[in-house]
């Protein structure tokens, strides 16, 4: 195998008995980056940049030198950080997010290019780069699935040893399914916002896009806990996520809720969710049927939350300080041409689709119901988690779909996150793991939700999933 | 017919905290340009905010004082608009849960109290300043993010001179509670108002005018004295008025419109998800509420209560926590229970005095214990009040004693009839003109002849003994 190809944990190993250098482990990945980066496109820049990458410096920590993969929505000092738009075209950061400070502290190497995603994280699919589309690694016609594309692409593709996204309705779970790879999106307020680019700030939450569940205990550990500088994330102890890798997860109450098996979910998807379920009955847990009655608000809610907030947070991007500026003589001719030249298709479907819902007479009918649907949703899993430890289902009611076949019906697109949004919601953690692949030879993911700062539970179910099976050890042929 | 003005008032308060309000920049003015920013006032990609406790507990004190209710779960919200001199875009401000409601200020105006209710106090971020030069325009964000409170009163002042002393009774609190600078030049109190006419007795309210670009006290009464004149004219003139927004200017004295009520913004108002709902603890409000200082009103009733003072001269007394401090002080060891004597040197000749250096009573060079040794001569008579002034002008200048002064340039009353006798001859002698006046019975006429005596006495002569003589010496003749 090469170095490319390992998981964190085993580099890590090597690293400290000094059996390879981060030199080594950039040089295998550069290579491979040459290699397939022409098909896959997991990088902003891939093809270009990759003939000279160089590691920034590192401190001395755990991590030695160990590069790690960025989504282009997560500030990173003097790197780009662009958005995947072109109203942030060239835009380098003065700053670290706080994930990318803490990771430096640790002795990581922050990997020199961003990995590509959906414009300000709005889409499932990565189709909606200002950089253009990113290619599934296990059938190029397809999409990565989105927002974080690129990360799970470069993840899967062993373009990357591991990766950071951003999860807003799904955008770290669904590409992790459709590409094959772990990804978990921490609990609402567990890892620290700041210095990641806002879509909607009540519902963001970075985490970590890994090719094993120890690579994605050992990456969550590193970037959580409360940060004084986001008033949201909340200030509790980190415990050692390794040690939630018991395998045992005998006599768990594992809760399957009926709202997710209804028409729309893919048969073959079905059938092998039912299948991974049998699978944790056989470890030991046992399962129950339960009821999440509002599942069926999640999307519609979702799309006036999260618009709303972004219509208000991306009103900055209006060329007076940073990024693309329109030339014009006068101000307000300024702002529409930077903003109408600057933002890509979606982002403009989203930004008016926000200002709609928070409208002088609209605000009531749409944005205040749906904070009040909200609350139920979350009382949904407030109810189930005091009885059940967990929560398993699908996490795309699909596998990865073409490149092309839903980017002209937005309402199909979205519905491609109708698992994974109510996570969100609720600010609760859920992780995706590899549980089989179809027909086609398309991975599928299965998702496990569990209560508010409980991703020990996640690490334990998945972990144990993941011992007593093999998918995640198949790798895509480029 | 007659018309009744009715107006309300908006003020803009910056809190002198050391720091903005949602970042770690500091709030110094004057600053070169952007130097006082961050990528959170900046409002960077990823930048987030986070509130400043020392500028919410200056909004509660402030708005305790106004005796208001505080909200005990209160939220910031984000206010939508663009504009350049705004990064994010949005302002972060309070809209449907503000910090308080339901306050009051106590005014005298024309000598008569009167109570004005304060409908809210809220806490939101400045935007920065605009600068304009010759085709170019310039943005400053220093004061980006500076905190600032609103504090909006009730419809409940009926003239630009009530206007007038609501702002200055505001000053003093906010001047008592030490949280802002309080300066309009520079910024940190601006005012605009809400102004409309009634007629006499009418129950609803009128077309309103919304002022702005008002930069001093006076300012806000002359734009609207202006206003209450020209729609006086338009209403007598049985034309209709729109409801606008109007700028004072000041150069020209007028106020221009600006814009109509259909050109008004949807804000587009929601929670800002950037900061979490908080909760104000009663422990926390009862604490600040113990720390309040003793406000104007309250230390005037006292000051007349205890010191037997008149109203008038308490309240002018208690304009300013530190004058009144000092007032108080000097009251408290000036010798005796009628303090009348030494209230009429405070707000007399001292308060002329610090008004001519252009600084506050108390910051006057001044010893309390000369101050009230130097009135004690005057009441002994040893000194005319007119060399007493002087004293007081050479005590602040050189801080000499004021016995030492006394002495030095030779001021103590002659009061001792003979010694004065020679002089008043002379002067009835050189003026027959006034003499016969007197007799005449022109009274004016004798303080001509004091004043002659004081005159060939260098200042020196008792006025009031010269005064006696004169006129004892004239009736017997």
């Amino acid at each position: 195998m090469e170095l490319n190809q390992l998981t964190a944990h085993e580099l890590l190993e090597k690293l400290n008995h000094q059996e390879t250098t981060p030199e080594a482990i950039l040089d295998s990945l550069q290579a491979r980056i040459r290699k397939v980066e022409p098909q896959v496109k997991a990088y902003v820049r891939g093809e270009q940049e990759a003939g000279n990458l160089t590691l920034n410096s590192f401190s001395l920590g755990p991590l030695k030198g160990l590069p790690v993969t960025i989504k282009d929505n997560i500030c990173t000092e003097g790197l780009p950080t662009e958005c995947c738009s072109k109203i942030l075209r060239g835009f380098r950061p003065p700053y670290d997010a706080t994930v990318i400070s803490k990771l430096k502290k640790s002795g990581a190497a922050i990997f020199p290019l961003k990995a590509n995603m959906d414009e300000f994280a709005f889409g499932s699919s990565c189709e909606n780069s200002y950089f253009g589309p990113t290619h599934n690694p296990w059938s190029l016609d397809c999409v990565p699935g989105g927002s974080s594309g690129g990360s799970a692409a470069a993840v899967a593709s062993d373009e990357a040893i591991w990766a950071l996204g951003s999860d807003t309705g799904g955008s770290i779970r669904q590409p992790a399914s459709f590409c094959g790879v772990v990804g978990l999106k921490p609990t609402y307020g567990r890892v620290s916002r700041f210095g990641l680019i806002a879509f909607a700030s009540s519902l963001d939450q970075i985490g970590p896009i890994t090719k094993d569940v120890q690579d994605a205990a050992i990456l969550t550990g590193l970037i959580c806990g409360y940060d004084p500088r986001d008033s949201t994330s909340v200030n509790q102890d980190v415990p050692d996520y390794t040690k939630s890798l018991s395998g045992d997860i005998r006599g768990l109450k594992i809760g399957i809720p009926k709202e997710y098996f209804v028409a729309g979910l893919d048969s073959e998807i079905k059938t092998i969710i039912q299948e991974a379920v049998n699978k944790l009955q056989n470890l030991g847990a046992v399962i129950h049927q339960v009821s999440l009655p509002h599942t069926e608000y999640a999307v519609p809610v979702y799309y006036i939350i999260a618009t709303a907030e972004a219509s208000s947070n991306l009103a900055r991007f209006d060329g007076v300080q940073y990024g693309y500026r329109a030339q014009s003589d006068n101000l307000m001719q300024m702002y529409k041409l930077t903003r109408a030249q600057g933002f890509g298709q979606e982002a403009k479907r989203r930004i008016i689709l926000g200002t709609f819902v928070l409208s002088h007479g609209y605000y009531d009918a749409y944005y205040l119901r749906a904070l009040k649907v909200r609350t139920l949703i979350k009382q949904d899993f407030d109810q189930v988690f005091g009885d059940f430890d967990c929560i398993v289902a699908p996490t795309s009611p699909t596998s990865a779909f073409k490149i092309g076949e839903k980017a002209l019906d937005p309402l199909k697109m979205y519905l491609s996150d109708i698992y994974t949004i109510s996570v969100n919601l609720a600010g609760i953690p859920a992780i995706s793991i590899p549980c089989g692949f179809t027909k086609k030879g398309l991975p599928v993911g299965l998702q496990i939700m569990a209560k508010p700062f409980n991703e020990e539970m996640l690490f334990r179910v998945a972990h144990t999933f993941e011992q007593n099976t093999d998918w995640h050890k198949i790798k895509p042929r480029l | 017919m007659k018309y009744q003005t009715v107006i309300g008032l908006e003020v803009h308060l910056q809190l002198n905290t050391k720091t903005k309000a949602f970042c770690g920049c500091s709030t110094d003015f004057g600053k070169a340009p952007n130097s006082n920013v961050c990528p959170v006032c900046l409002g960077f990609p990823g930048a987030l905010p986070v509130y400043n406790h020392q500028a919410l507990n200056s909004a509660i004190k402030l708005a305790l004082a106004f005796g208001c209710q505080i909200q005990e779960h209160t939220k910031f919200d984000r206010k939508n608009y663009f504009y350049p001199d705004l990064p994010k875009n949005y302002q972060i401000s309070q809209f449907d849960l503000p910090l308080s409601r339901n306050g009051y200020l106590d005014i005298y105006s024309q000598d008569k109290p009167k109570r004005i209710g304060i409908t809210r106090v809220h806490l939101e971020e400045d935007a920065g300043k605009l600068i304009h030069e010759t085709g170019v325009s310039l943005v400053d964000f220093n004061r980006t993010g500076i905190p600032l409170l609103e504090i909006v009163s009730e419809p409940d002042l009926f003239s630009p001179q009530e206007a007038f002393d609501y702002l200055t009774s505001l000053k003093s609190i906010i001047e008592y509670l030490d949280v802002s600078d309080c300066d309009m030049e520079k910024g940190s109190l601006r005012c605009d108002a809400n102004i409309s006419l009634r007629l006499e007795g009418a129950k609803e309210l009128g077309v309103k005018t919304e002022l702005k670009n008002m930069n001093s006290f006076k300012g806000v009464k002359d734009a609207l004295t202006f206003e209450v004149e020209r729609q006086t004219l338009l209403l007598e003139a049985n034309q209709k008025l729109v409801q606008e927004t109007r700028l004072w200017d000041v150069e020209k004295g007028v106020t221009v419109a600006m814009r109509t009520k259909e050109g008004a913004k949807d804000y587009r108002y929601f929670p800002d998800p950037d900061l979490t709902v908080f909760i104000i603890d009663a422990s926390i409000i009862s604490q600040i509420k113990a720390q309040l200082p003793e406000l104007p009103p309250e230390k005037m009733r006292r000051f007349v209560k205890e010191y037997g003072l008149t109203e008038y001269d308490a309240k002018i007394l208690v304009s300013s926590k530190n004058d009144a401090e000092f007032s108080e002080s000097c009251i408290r060891d000036y010798p005796g229970k009628d303090k009348k004597e030494l209230v009429n040197w405070l707000i007399g000749p001292l308060l002329s005095e610090a008004n001519f250096r252009k600084i506050k009573l108390h910051e006057l060079n001044l010893n309390k214990n000369e101050l009230i040794s130097l009135i004690g001569f005057v009441e002994r008579q040893d000194i005319s009040h007119l060399s007493a002034k002087s004293v007081l002008s050479q005590l602040l200048d050189t801080g000499k004693s004021a016995r030492d002064l006394i002495e030095e340039g030779n001021l103590k009353q002659i009061s001792n009839a003979e010694a004065l006798l020679e002089v008043m001859e002379t002067v009835i002698q050189e003026n027959a003109k006034s003499v016969s006046d007197f007799k005449a019975g022109k009274t004016n006429a004798l303080m001509y002849l004091v004043g002659q005596v004081m005159k060939k006495s260098s200042g020196k002569a008792n006025p009031k003994v010269v005064g006696e003589l004169i006129r004892r010496r004239l009736t017997d003749a």
